[in-house]
Protein backbone atom coordinates (compact mmCIF):
# COMPACT_ATOMS: atom_id res chain seq x y z
CA UNK A 1 0.00 0.00 0.00
CA UNK A 2 1.28 3.42 -0.97
CA UNK A 3 -0.89 6.53 -0.87
CA UNK A 4 0.20 9.98 -1.93
CA UNK A 5 -1.53 12.93 -0.27
CA UNK A 6 -1.14 16.57 -1.17
CA UNK A 7 -2.24 19.50 0.98
CA UNK A 8 -2.43 22.65 -1.16
CA UNK A 9 -3.49 26.20 -0.54
CA UNK A 10 -2.07 29.62 0.11
CA UNK A 11 0.95 30.40 2.25
CA UNK A 12 -0.26 31.02 5.80
CA UNK A 13 -3.11 28.52 5.79
CA UNK A 14 -1.03 26.06 7.79
CA UNK A 15 -0.88 23.33 5.18
CA UNK A 16 2.71 22.39 5.87
CA UNK A 17 1.75 21.89 9.50
CA UNK A 18 -1.27 19.84 8.39
CA UNK A 19 0.98 17.61 6.30
CA UNK A 20 3.47 17.22 9.14
CA UNK A 21 0.67 16.27 11.53
CA UNK A 22 -0.79 13.83 9.02
CA UNK A 23 2.60 12.22 8.44
CA UNK A 24 3.18 11.96 12.16
CA UNK A 25 -0.23 10.34 12.67
CA UNK A 26 0.46 7.83 9.89
CA UNK A 27 3.81 7.11 11.51
CA UNK A 28 2.11 6.45 14.90
CA UNK A 29 -0.21 4.14 12.97
CA UNK A 30 2.76 2.02 11.95
CA UNK A 31 3.21 3.20 8.37
CA UNK A 32 6.31 4.49 6.66
CA UNK A 33 5.99 8.14 5.77
CA UNK A 34 7.74 10.86 3.87
CA UNK A 35 6.74 14.49 4.14
CA UNK A 36 8.02 17.35 2.02
CA UNK A 37 6.87 20.80 0.99
CA UNK A 38 7.33 23.42 -1.64
CA UNK A 39 9.88 25.70 -0.15
CA UNK A 40 10.37 29.25 -1.26
CA UNK A 41 8.60 32.43 -2.21
CA UNK A 42 5.64 30.47 -3.54
CA UNK A 43 4.90 29.29 -0.01
CA UNK A 44 4.36 32.92 1.00
CA UNK A 45 1.31 34.04 -0.89
CA UNK A 46 1.08 31.98 -4.06
CA UNK A 47 -0.05 28.40 -4.43
CA UNK A 48 1.78 26.33 -1.85
CA UNK A 49 1.80 22.63 -1.29
CA UNK A 50 2.88 20.09 1.24
CA UNK A 51 3.15 16.43 0.36
CA UNK A 52 2.78 13.36 2.47
CA UNK A 53 3.47 9.85 1.24
CA UNK A 54 2.19 6.96 3.35
CA UNK A 55 3.39 3.45 2.55
CA UNK A 56 4.06 0.02 3.91
CA UNK A 57 7.18 -0.45 1.80
CA UNK A 58 10.33 1.60 1.19
CA UNK A 59 9.45 5.04 -0.19
CA UNK A 60 11.68 6.03 -3.10
CA UNK A 61 10.72 9.22 -4.97
CA UNK A 62 10.20 11.84 -2.24
CA UNK A 63 7.59 13.95 -4.02
CA UNK A 64 3.96 13.24 -4.81
CA UNK A 65 3.97 11.86 -8.34
CA UNK A 66 0.21 11.61 -8.82
CA UNK A 67 -1.91 12.20 -5.75
CA UNK A 68 -4.41 9.71 -4.37
CA UNK A 69 -5.81 12.49 -2.26
CA UNK A 70 -5.71 16.26 -2.75
CA UNK A 71 -6.85 18.91 -0.32
CA UNK A 72 -7.30 22.26 -2.06
CA UNK A 73 -7.82 25.26 0.18
CA UNK A 74 -7.48 27.98 -2.48
CA UNK A 75 -8.51 28.46 -6.11
CA UNK A 76 -4.91 28.99 -7.25
CA UNK A 77 -3.80 25.79 -5.56
CA UNK A 78 -6.72 23.83 -7.00
CA UNK A 79 -6.00 25.11 -10.50
CA UNK A 80 -2.30 24.36 -10.19
CA UNK A 81 -2.50 20.86 -8.76
CA UNK A 82 -5.82 19.42 -9.96
CA UNK A 83 -4.22 17.67 -12.92
CA UNK A 84 -1.60 15.88 -10.80
CA UNK A 85 -3.96 13.29 -9.40
CA UNK A 86 -4.60 9.64 -10.13
CA UNK A 87 -7.73 8.21 -11.68
CA UNK A 88 -10.19 7.52 -8.89
CA UNK A 89 -8.49 9.95 -6.54
CA UNK A 90 -10.31 11.96 -3.91
CA UNK A 91 -10.20 15.75 -4.04
CA UNK A 92 -11.52 17.68 -1.09
CA UNK A 93 -11.85 21.38 -1.69
CA UNK A 94 -12.74 24.23 0.59
CA UNK A 95 -15.76 25.79 -1.11
CA UNK A 96 -15.10 29.00 0.83
CA UNK A 97 -12.37 29.71 -1.69
CA UNK A 98 -12.68 27.18 -4.48
CA UNK A 99 -15.42 27.27 -7.10
CA UNK A 100 -17.21 23.98 -7.51
CA UNK A 101 -15.61 22.34 -10.55
CA UNK A 102 -17.39 20.50 -13.31
CA UNK A 103 -17.94 16.83 -12.77
CA UNK A 104 -15.08 14.53 -13.70
CA UNK A 105 -15.91 10.85 -13.78
CA UNK A 106 -12.33 9.93 -12.93
CA UNK A 107 -12.21 11.99 -9.73
CA UNK A 108 -14.28 11.96 -6.57
CA UNK A 109 -14.88 15.58 -5.62
CA UNK A 110 -15.87 16.39 -2.07
CA UNK A 111 -16.80 19.93 -1.20
CA UNK A 112 -17.17 21.66 2.17
CA UNK A 113 -17.04 25.29 3.32
CA UNK A 114 -14.23 24.52 5.73
CA UNK A 115 -12.81 28.01 6.33
CA UNK A 116 -16.21 29.68 6.51
CA UNK A 117 -17.54 27.13 8.99
CA UNK A 118 -14.48 27.48 11.21
CA UNK A 119 -14.79 31.26 11.04
CA UNK A 120 -18.50 31.11 11.97
CA UNK A 121 -18.22 28.52 14.72
CA UNK A 122 -14.88 29.35 16.30
CA UNK A 123 -14.36 32.94 15.32
CA UNK A 124 -10.92 32.42 13.81
CA UNK A 125 -10.10 31.00 10.43
CA UNK A 126 -6.68 30.11 11.81
CA UNK A 127 -7.63 26.54 12.67
CA UNK A 128 -9.03 25.70 9.23
CA UNK A 129 -6.09 23.40 8.58
CA UNK A 130 -6.98 21.37 11.67
CA UNK A 131 -10.65 21.32 10.66
CA UNK A 132 -9.59 20.02 7.25
CA UNK A 133 -7.77 17.16 8.99
CA UNK A 134 -11.03 16.40 10.80
CA UNK A 135 -12.91 16.27 7.51
CA UNK A 136 -10.22 14.08 5.96
CA UNK A 137 -10.41 11.65 8.88
CA UNK A 138 -14.04 11.00 7.92
CA UNK A 139 -14.03 11.11 4.13
CA UNK A 140 -10.62 9.51 3.52
CA UNK A 141 -9.96 7.37 6.59
CA UNK A 142 -6.46 6.19 5.77
CA UNK A 143 -5.46 7.31 9.26
CA UNK A 144 -8.07 7.05 12.04
CA UNK A 145 -9.47 10.11 13.76
CA UNK A 146 -8.20 9.23 17.25
CA UNK A 147 -4.61 8.87 16.12
CA UNK A 148 -4.91 12.04 14.03
CA UNK A 149 -6.20 14.00 17.01
CA UNK A 150 -3.34 12.66 19.12
CA UNK A 151 -0.86 13.88 16.48
CA UNK A 152 -2.57 17.29 16.36
CA UNK A 153 -2.38 17.78 20.10
CA UNK A 154 1.26 16.71 20.06
CA UNK A 155 2.16 19.47 17.59
CA UNK A 156 0.02 22.49 18.51
CA UNK A 157 0.77 24.81 21.44
CA UNK A 158 -0.77 23.60 24.73
CA UNK A 159 -2.79 26.79 25.14
CA UNK A 160 -4.62 26.07 21.89
CA UNK A 161 -5.63 22.49 22.71
CA UNK A 162 -9.34 23.26 23.15
CA UNK A 163 -9.45 25.51 20.08
CA UNK A 164 -7.90 22.81 17.94
CA UNK A 165 -10.12 20.08 19.36
CA UNK A 166 -13.15 22.20 18.47
CA UNK A 167 -11.81 22.83 14.98
CA UNK A 168 -11.17 19.12 14.49
CA UNK A 169 -14.76 18.36 15.54
CA UNK A 170 -16.13 21.04 13.23
CA UNK A 171 -14.21 19.38 10.40
CA UNK A 172 -15.43 15.91 11.32
CA UNK A 173 -19.02 17.14 11.28
CA UNK A 174 -18.49 18.61 7.82
CA UNK A 175 -17.10 15.26 6.72
CA UNK A 176 -20.17 13.43 7.98
CA UNK A 177 -22.44 15.91 6.21
CA UNK A 178 -20.53 15.35 2.98
CA UNK A 179 -20.97 11.61 3.22
CA UNK A 180 -24.69 11.99 4.01
CA UNK A 181 -25.31 14.24 1.02
CA UNK A 182 -22.85 12.81 -1.48
CA UNK A 183 -22.83 9.19 -0.40
CA UNK A 184 -19.99 7.26 1.18
CA UNK A 185 -17.35 5.23 -0.60
CA UNK A 186 -15.72 2.04 0.56
CA UNK A 187 -11.98 2.59 0.71
CA UNK A 188 -9.60 -0.31 0.93
CA UNK A 189 -6.21 0.93 2.09
CA UNK B 1 11.33 5.34 22.16
CA UNK B 2 9.48 4.75 18.94
CA UNK B 3 9.87 6.36 15.54
CA UNK B 4 9.30 10.07 15.26
CA UNK B 5 9.05 12.39 12.31
CA UNK B 6 12.41 14.06 11.74
CA UNK B 7 13.73 16.39 9.06
CA UNK B 8 17.00 15.62 7.25
CA UNK B 9 18.75 18.64 8.71
CA UNK B 10 17.54 17.73 12.20
CA UNK B 11 18.79 14.17 11.75
CA UNK B 12 22.24 15.55 10.95
CA UNK B 13 22.23 17.30 14.34
CA UNK B 14 20.98 14.18 16.14
CA UNK B 15 23.81 12.27 14.48
CA UNK B 16 26.36 14.91 15.42
CA UNK B 17 25.16 14.83 19.04
CA UNK B 18 25.43 11.05 19.02
CA UNK B 19 29.01 11.44 17.77
CA UNK B 20 29.81 13.81 20.63
CA UNK B 21 29.51 17.22 18.99
CA UNK B 22 30.59 19.89 21.45
CA UNK B 23 31.09 22.95 19.26
CA UNK B 24 29.22 24.53 16.40
CA UNK B 25 30.13 27.81 14.76
CA UNK B 26 28.23 28.92 11.71
CA UNK B 27 26.36 31.50 9.77
CA UNK B 28 22.78 30.54 8.86
CA UNK B 29 22.05 29.99 5.19
CA UNK B 30 19.18 28.31 3.37
CA UNK B 31 18.84 25.35 2.97
CA UNK B 32 21.06 24.45 5.93
CA UNK B 33 19.64 26.88 8.51
CA UNK B 34 17.75 24.29 10.59
CA UNK B 35 21.10 22.74 11.54
CA UNK B 36 22.37 25.98 13.08
CA UNK B 37 18.96 26.67 14.59
CA UNK B 38 18.80 23.29 16.32
CA UNK B 39 22.41 23.49 17.50
CA UNK B 40 21.78 26.95 18.98
CA UNK B 41 18.84 25.57 20.93
CA UNK B 42 20.06 22.13 21.92
CA UNK B 43 23.86 22.07 21.91
CA UNK B 44 24.18 24.01 25.21
CA UNK B 45 21.90 21.38 26.79
CA UNK B 46 24.50 18.68 26.16
CA UNK B 47 27.36 20.81 27.45
CA UNK B 48 28.38 22.19 24.08
CA UNK B 49 28.78 25.69 22.72
CA UNK B 50 27.13 27.39 19.76
CA UNK B 51 28.39 30.61 18.24
CA UNK B 52 26.78 32.47 15.39
CA UNK B 53 29.74 34.03 13.65
CA UNK B 54 29.94 37.07 11.40
CA UNK B 55 30.55 34.94 8.31
CA UNK B 56 31.58 31.50 7.11
CA UNK B 57 35.30 32.30 7.10
CA UNK B 58 35.32 32.92 10.81
CA UNK B 59 32.89 30.01 11.34
CA UNK B 60 35.28 27.40 10.04
CA UNK B 61 38.19 29.16 11.76
CA UNK B 62 36.38 28.89 15.08
CA UNK B 63 35.68 25.21 14.40
CA UNK B 64 39.36 24.56 13.71
CA UNK B 65 40.28 26.30 16.97
CA UNK B 66 37.71 24.38 18.99
CA UNK B 67 38.80 21.08 17.46
CA UNK B 68 42.44 21.83 18.33
CA UNK B 69 41.24 22.35 21.90
CA UNK B 70 39.82 18.82 21.76
CA UNK B 71 36.14 19.48 21.06
CA UNK B 72 34.27 17.76 18.25
CA UNK B 73 33.37 20.60 15.92
CA UNK B 74 31.01 21.13 13.03
CA UNK B 75 29.75 23.89 10.82
CA UNK B 76 26.89 23.81 8.30
CA UNK B 77 26.44 25.90 5.21
CA UNK B 78 25.41 25.95 1.57
CA UNK B 79 27.29 26.75 -1.66
CA UNK B 80 27.90 30.47 -1.12
CA UNK B 81 29.17 29.93 2.43
CA UNK B 82 31.07 26.81 1.41
CA UNK B 83 32.98 28.95 -1.10
CA UNK B 84 34.07 31.27 1.69
CA UNK B 85 35.28 28.30 3.73
CA UNK B 86 37.65 26.94 1.10
CA UNK B 87 40.83 28.63 2.31
CA UNK B 88 40.44 27.33 5.84
CA UNK B 89 39.39 23.89 4.63
CA UNK B 90 42.87 23.74 3.14
CA UNK B 91 44.32 24.92 6.42
CA UNK B 92 42.51 22.18 8.35
CA UNK B 93 43.72 19.57 5.85
CA UNK B 94 47.31 20.82 6.07
CA UNK B 95 47.34 21.18 9.85
CA UNK B 96 45.37 17.88 10.09
CA UNK B 97 42.58 19.18 12.27
CA UNK B 98 39.46 16.98 12.39
CA UNK B 99 36.28 18.93 11.56
CA UNK B 100 32.97 18.13 9.90
CA UNK B 101 31.47 20.56 7.40
CA UNK B 102 27.89 20.07 6.25
CA UNK B 103 27.24 21.45 2.77
CA UNK B 104 23.56 21.46 1.88
CA UNK B 105 23.69 22.03 -1.86
CA UNK B 106 21.47 24.62 -3.48
CA UNK B 107 21.26 26.09 -6.97
CA UNK B 108 24.32 28.11 -8.02
CA UNK B 109 26.54 29.68 -9.24
CA UNK B 110 26.83 32.49 -6.72
CA UNK B 111 23.69 32.94 -4.63
CA UNK B 112 21.71 31.15 -7.37
CA UNK B 113 18.32 30.15 -6.03
CA UNK B 114 18.36 29.85 -2.25
CA UNK B 115 15.56 27.32 -2.02
CA UNK B 116 16.25 25.17 -5.08
CA UNK B 117 18.10 21.85 -4.88
CA UNK B 118 21.31 21.18 -6.76
CA UNK B 119 24.31 18.88 -6.81
CA UNK B 120 26.68 21.32 -8.41
CA UNK B 121 29.08 21.56 -5.44
CA UNK B 122 30.33 18.02 -6.09
CA UNK B 123 33.63 19.10 -7.61
CA UNK B 124 33.98 22.04 -5.26
CA UNK B 125 33.94 19.59 -2.37
CA UNK B 126 36.84 17.78 -3.99
CA UNK B 127 38.87 20.64 -5.43
CA UNK B 128 37.52 23.82 -3.87
CA UNK B 129 40.62 24.50 -1.87
CA UNK B 130 43.97 24.89 -3.56
CA UNK B 131 46.97 22.63 -3.47
CA UNK B 132 47.35 18.86 -3.64
CA UNK B 133 45.02 17.41 -1.09
CA UNK B 134 42.75 14.43 -0.58
CA UNK B 135 39.09 14.82 0.34
CA UNK B 136 36.49 12.68 2.07
CA UNK B 137 32.78 13.24 1.64
CA UNK B 138 29.61 11.29 2.40
CA UNK B 139 26.19 11.90 0.82
CA UNK B 140 23.04 10.56 2.50
CA UNK B 141 19.76 10.06 0.60
CA UNK B 142 17.33 9.57 3.48
CA UNK B 143 16.65 11.01 6.91
CA UNK B 144 18.05 7.93 8.62
CA UNK B 145 21.21 8.22 6.56
CA UNK B 146 21.53 11.90 7.51
CA UNK B 147 21.81 10.56 11.05
CA UNK B 148 24.16 7.66 10.39
CA UNK B 149 26.34 9.47 7.86
CA UNK B 150 26.81 12.41 10.24
CA UNK B 151 28.18 9.94 12.76
CA UNK B 152 30.36 8.32 10.11
CA UNK B 153 31.66 11.78 9.14
CA UNK B 154 32.85 12.39 12.70
CA UNK B 155 34.25 8.87 12.95
CA UNK B 156 36.41 9.28 9.88
CA UNK B 157 37.41 12.86 10.56
CA UNK B 158 38.93 11.64 13.84
CA UNK B 159 40.43 8.52 12.26
CA UNK B 160 42.20 10.44 9.50
CA UNK B 161 42.57 13.66 11.47
CA UNK B 162 41.16 15.80 8.68
CA UNK B 163 38.11 17.42 7.15
CA UNK B 164 35.04 15.39 6.20
CA UNK B 165 32.27 17.04 4.21
CA UNK B 166 28.75 15.76 4.77
CA UNK B 167 27.10 16.49 1.43
CA UNK B 168 23.35 17.01 1.37
CA UNK B 169 21.01 18.71 -1.05
CA UNK B 170 17.91 20.79 -0.41
CA UNK B 171 15.54 17.86 -0.95
CA UNK B 172 17.28 15.52 1.49
CA UNK B 173 17.77 18.33 4.01
CA UNK B 174 14.12 19.36 4.10
CA UNK B 175 12.26 16.09 3.78
CA UNK B 176 10.82 14.44 6.87
CA UNK B 177 10.74 10.71 7.51
CA UNK B 178 10.16 8.47 10.49
CA UNK B 179 13.24 7.48 12.42
CA UNK B 180 13.74 5.79 15.77
CA UNK B 181 16.88 7.65 16.80
CA UNK B 182 17.53 5.55 19.89
CA UNK B 183 17.34 2.24 18.06
CA UNK B 184 19.32 2.76 14.88
CA UNK B 185 21.57 -0.26 14.43
CA UNK B 186 25.30 -0.48 13.80
CA UNK B 187 26.14 2.97 15.10
CA UNK B 188 29.85 3.72 14.92
CA UNK B 189 31.63 4.73 18.08
CA UNK B 190 33.68 7.83 17.36
CA UNK B 191 37.19 7.32 18.77
CA UNK B 192 38.68 9.68 21.32
CA UNK B 193 41.98 11.35 20.41
CA UNK B 194 45.13 9.78 21.70
CA UNK B 195 46.47 8.09 23.67
CA UNK B 196 49.46 10.40 23.74
CA UNK B 197 52.87 9.64 25.18
CA UNK B 198 53.25 10.52 28.82
CA UNK B 199 56.45 12.37 27.99
CA UNK B 200 55.13 15.79 27.06
CA UNK B 201 58.47 17.47 26.50
CA UNK B 202 59.47 17.24 22.85
CA UNK B 203 56.23 15.50 21.79
CA UNK B 204 55.91 15.49 18.00
CA UNK B 205 52.29 15.44 16.86
CA UNK B 206 53.24 15.08 13.19
CA UNK B 207 55.63 12.20 13.79
CA UNK B 208 53.43 9.35 12.63
CA UNK B 209 53.60 6.41 10.21
CA UNK B 210 53.64 7.22 6.49
CA UNK B 211 49.97 6.38 6.10
CA UNK B 212 48.58 7.75 9.36
CA UNK B 213 47.06 11.06 10.38
CA UNK B 214 48.64 13.42 12.90
CA UNK B 215 48.05 12.87 16.60
CA UNK B 216 47.12 16.23 18.03
CA UNK B 217 46.81 16.43 21.83
CA UNK B 218 44.17 18.98 22.88
CA UNK B 219 45.65 22.41 23.44
CA UNK B 220 46.09 23.22 27.08
CA UNK B 221 47.06 19.72 28.16
CA UNK B 222 50.75 20.50 28.45
CA UNK B 223 51.99 19.43 25.04
CA UNK B 224 53.71 22.15 23.04
CA UNK B 225 53.65 22.17 19.25
CA UNK B 226 53.10 24.56 16.38
CA UNK B 227 50.05 24.60 14.12
CA UNK B 228 50.43 26.10 10.67
CA UNK B 229 49.23 25.97 7.11
CA UNK B 230 52.83 26.08 5.95
CA UNK B 231 54.69 22.91 5.08
CA UNK B 232 55.97 21.81 8.46
CA UNK B 233 58.16 19.35 10.31
CA UNK B 234 57.13 16.82 12.95
CA UNK B 235 56.78 19.57 15.57
CA UNK B 236 54.64 21.66 13.23
CA UNK B 237 57.31 24.27 12.50
CA UNK B 238 57.69 25.55 8.94
CA UNK B 239 60.29 23.88 6.73
CA UNK B 240 61.19 24.05 3.06
CA UNK B 241 63.25 20.89 2.97
CA UNK B 242 62.35 19.06 -0.28
CA UNK B 243 62.38 15.59 1.30
CA UNK B 244 60.22 16.63 4.26
CA UNK B 245 57.90 18.50 1.91
CA UNK B 246 57.43 15.46 -0.30
CA UNK B 247 56.93 13.17 2.69
CA UNK B 248 54.23 15.41 4.15
CA UNK B 249 52.25 15.82 0.94
CA UNK B 250 52.49 12.10 0.26
CA UNK B 251 51.42 11.19 3.80
CA UNK B 252 48.37 13.46 3.58
CA UNK B 253 47.26 11.34 0.62
CA UNK B 254 48.51 7.99 1.90
CA UNK B 255 46.45 8.24 5.06
CA UNK B 256 43.28 8.38 2.95
CA UNK B 257 44.42 5.74 0.43
CA UNK B 258 45.14 3.36 3.30
CA UNK B 259 41.51 3.41 4.46
CA UNK B 260 39.78 3.97 1.12
CA UNK B 261 38.35 0.46 0.95
CA UNK B 262 37.18 0.56 4.54
CA UNK B 263 35.63 3.98 3.99
CA UNK B 264 33.92 3.03 0.72
CA UNK B 265 30.16 2.81 0.98
CA UNK B 266 27.55 2.39 -1.70
CA UNK B 267 24.03 1.13 -2.28
CA UNK B 268 23.76 -1.33 -5.14
CA UNK B 269 20.58 -3.04 -6.29
CA UNK B 270 19.30 -4.98 -9.30
CA UNK B 271 22.79 -5.06 -10.86
CA UNK B 272 23.14 -8.85 -11.08
CA UNK B 273 21.65 -9.24 -14.57
CA UNK B 274 21.62 -5.57 -15.61
CA UNK B 275 22.34 -4.37 -19.15
CA UNK B 276 22.28 -0.76 -18.05
CA UNK B 277 22.98 0.78 -14.64
CA UNK B 278 21.79 4.13 -13.34
CA UNK B 279 24.34 5.91 -11.14
CA UNK B 280 23.24 8.80 -8.95
CA UNK B 281 23.58 10.02 -5.37
CA UNK B 282 21.59 12.01 -2.81
CA UNK B 283 17.99 12.87 -3.58
CA UNK B 284 18.36 12.07 -7.29
CA UNK B 285 19.05 8.46 -6.33
CA UNK B 286 15.53 8.26 -4.93
CA UNK B 287 14.15 9.26 -8.33
CA UNK B 288 16.46 6.69 -9.92
CA UNK B 289 15.23 3.99 -7.58
CA UNK B 290 11.64 4.70 -8.59
CA UNK B 291 12.56 4.69 -12.28
CA UNK B 292 14.52 1.44 -11.94
CA UNK B 293 11.64 -0.26 -10.13
CA UNK B 294 9.16 0.86 -12.77
CA UNK B 295 11.44 -0.30 -15.59
CA UNK B 296 11.95 -3.64 -13.86
CA UNK B 297 8.17 -4.13 -13.88
CA UNK B 298 8.45 -3.97 -17.68
CA UNK B 299 11.28 -6.51 -17.59
CA UNK B 300 13.93 -3.97 -18.50
CA UNK B 301 17.24 -5.21 -17.09
CA UNK B 302 18.31 -2.04 -15.36
CA UNK B 303 20.42 -1.72 -12.23
CA UNK B 304 20.85 0.90 -9.51
CA UNK B 305 24.11 2.15 -8.05
CA UNK B 306 24.42 4.92 -5.47
CA UNK B 307 27.73 6.10 -4.02
CA UNK B 308 27.30 7.03 -0.35
CA UNK B 309 30.99 7.73 0.08
CA UNK B 310 31.17 10.18 -2.83
CA UNK B 311 34.82 11.13 -2.19
CA UNK B 312 36.91 9.14 -2.68
CA UNK B 313 34.64 8.00 -5.51
CA UNK B 314 34.05 4.21 -5.43
CA UNK B 315 35.96 3.72 -8.68
CA UNK B 316 36.82 0.07 -8.17
CA UNK B 317 33.23 -1.07 -7.93
CA UNK B 318 32.07 1.14 -10.79
CA UNK B 319 34.87 -0.27 -12.97
CA UNK B 320 33.81 -3.84 -12.14
CA UNK B 321 30.19 -3.07 -12.92
CA UNK B 322 31.04 -1.31 -16.18
CA UNK B 323 32.58 -4.52 -17.52
CA UNK B 324 29.26 -6.34 -17.16
CA UNK B 325 26.96 -3.77 -18.77
CA UNK B 326 26.58 -2.01 -22.11
CA UNK B 327 25.49 1.32 -20.71
CA UNK B 328 25.69 3.49 -17.65
CA UNK B 329 23.34 6.42 -17.13
CA UNK B 330 24.55 9.10 -14.74
CA UNK B 331 21.82 11.39 -13.37
CA UNK B 332 22.83 14.42 -11.36
CA UNK B 333 21.52 17.91 -10.63
CA UNK B 334 24.33 19.73 -12.46
CA UNK B 335 25.80 20.11 -15.93
CA UNK B 336 27.72 16.94 -15.11
CA UNK B 337 30.33 16.61 -12.36
CA UNK B 338 30.20 13.13 -10.88
CA UNK B 339 29.98 11.85 -14.44
CA UNK B 340 33.68 12.74 -14.81
CA UNK B 341 34.54 10.35 -12.00
CA UNK B 342 32.39 7.68 -13.63
CA UNK B 343 34.18 8.23 -16.96
CA UNK B 344 37.55 8.08 -15.24
CA UNK B 345 36.56 4.80 -13.57
CA UNK B 346 34.99 3.17 -16.61
CA UNK B 347 37.40 4.02 -19.41
CA UNK B 348 36.20 2.31 -22.59
CA UNK B 349 34.33 -0.51 -20.86
CA UNK B 350 30.85 0.79 -21.68
CA UNK B 351 28.85 3.74 -22.97
CA UNK B 352 28.06 6.56 -20.54
CA UNK B 353 25.04 8.83 -20.88
CA UNK B 354 24.57 11.90 -18.74
CA UNK B 355 21.18 13.18 -17.60
CA UNK B 356 21.61 16.78 -16.44
CA UNK B 357 19.39 18.52 -13.91
CA UNK B 358 19.97 22.26 -14.12
CA UNK B 359 16.52 23.75 -13.56
CA UNK B 360 16.62 23.87 -9.78
CA UNK B 361 14.23 20.95 -9.50
CA UNK B 362 14.70 17.37 -8.45
CA UNK B 363 15.19 15.18 -11.53
CA UNK B 364 11.98 13.20 -11.98
CA UNK B 365 11.69 9.42 -12.25
CA UNK B 366 10.11 10.01 -15.70
CA UNK B 367 13.22 11.78 -16.98
CA UNK B 368 15.43 8.90 -15.82
CA UNK B 369 12.96 6.34 -17.16
CA UNK B 370 13.02 8.03 -20.58
CA UNK B 371 16.80 8.32 -20.68
CA UNK B 372 17.22 4.64 -19.87
CA UNK B 373 14.63 3.71 -22.51
CA UNK B 374 16.41 5.82 -25.14
CA UNK B 375 19.79 4.36 -24.28
CA UNK B 376 18.47 0.81 -24.56
CA UNK B 377 16.71 1.41 -27.87
CA UNK B 378 19.85 2.74 -29.52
Amino acid sequence: MTKELRFAGTGGQGLILAAIIYAEAALYDGHRVLQSQSYGPESRGGASKADCIVSDTEIDYPKVYLADFLLAMSQKAFDKYKADVKKGSVVLFDSTYVEIPEKDENIIYFSAPISKTVRDKIGKELASNIAALGTISVIYPLVGEEILLKAILHRVPKATTELNKSAFNVGKKLGKEILESQGSIEFVF
Amino acid sequence: MSAKLVQGNEAVVYGAFNAGLKFFAGYPITPSTEIAEMCSRDLPKVGGAFIQMEDEISSIAACIGASLAGFRSMSATSGPGFSLMQENIGYAIMAEVPIVIVDVQRMGPSTGIATAPSQSDYMQVRWGTHGDHPMVSFAPFSVEECFTEAIRAFYWSEKISSVVVLLLDEVVAHMREGIDIDNVENILEVPDRGPFSEEKEGFRPYKVDRDKGAKLPPLGTGYRFNVTGLVHDEMGFPVEDPEKTGDLIRRLHNKIDAVEDEMASYDERYTEDADVIVISYGSVARSSLRAVRELRKNNVKVGFFRPITVWPFPSKRVRELSKKVKNIVVAEMSMGQMVHEVERSVGDSCQITLLQGIKGELITPDAIHNTVSEVISK
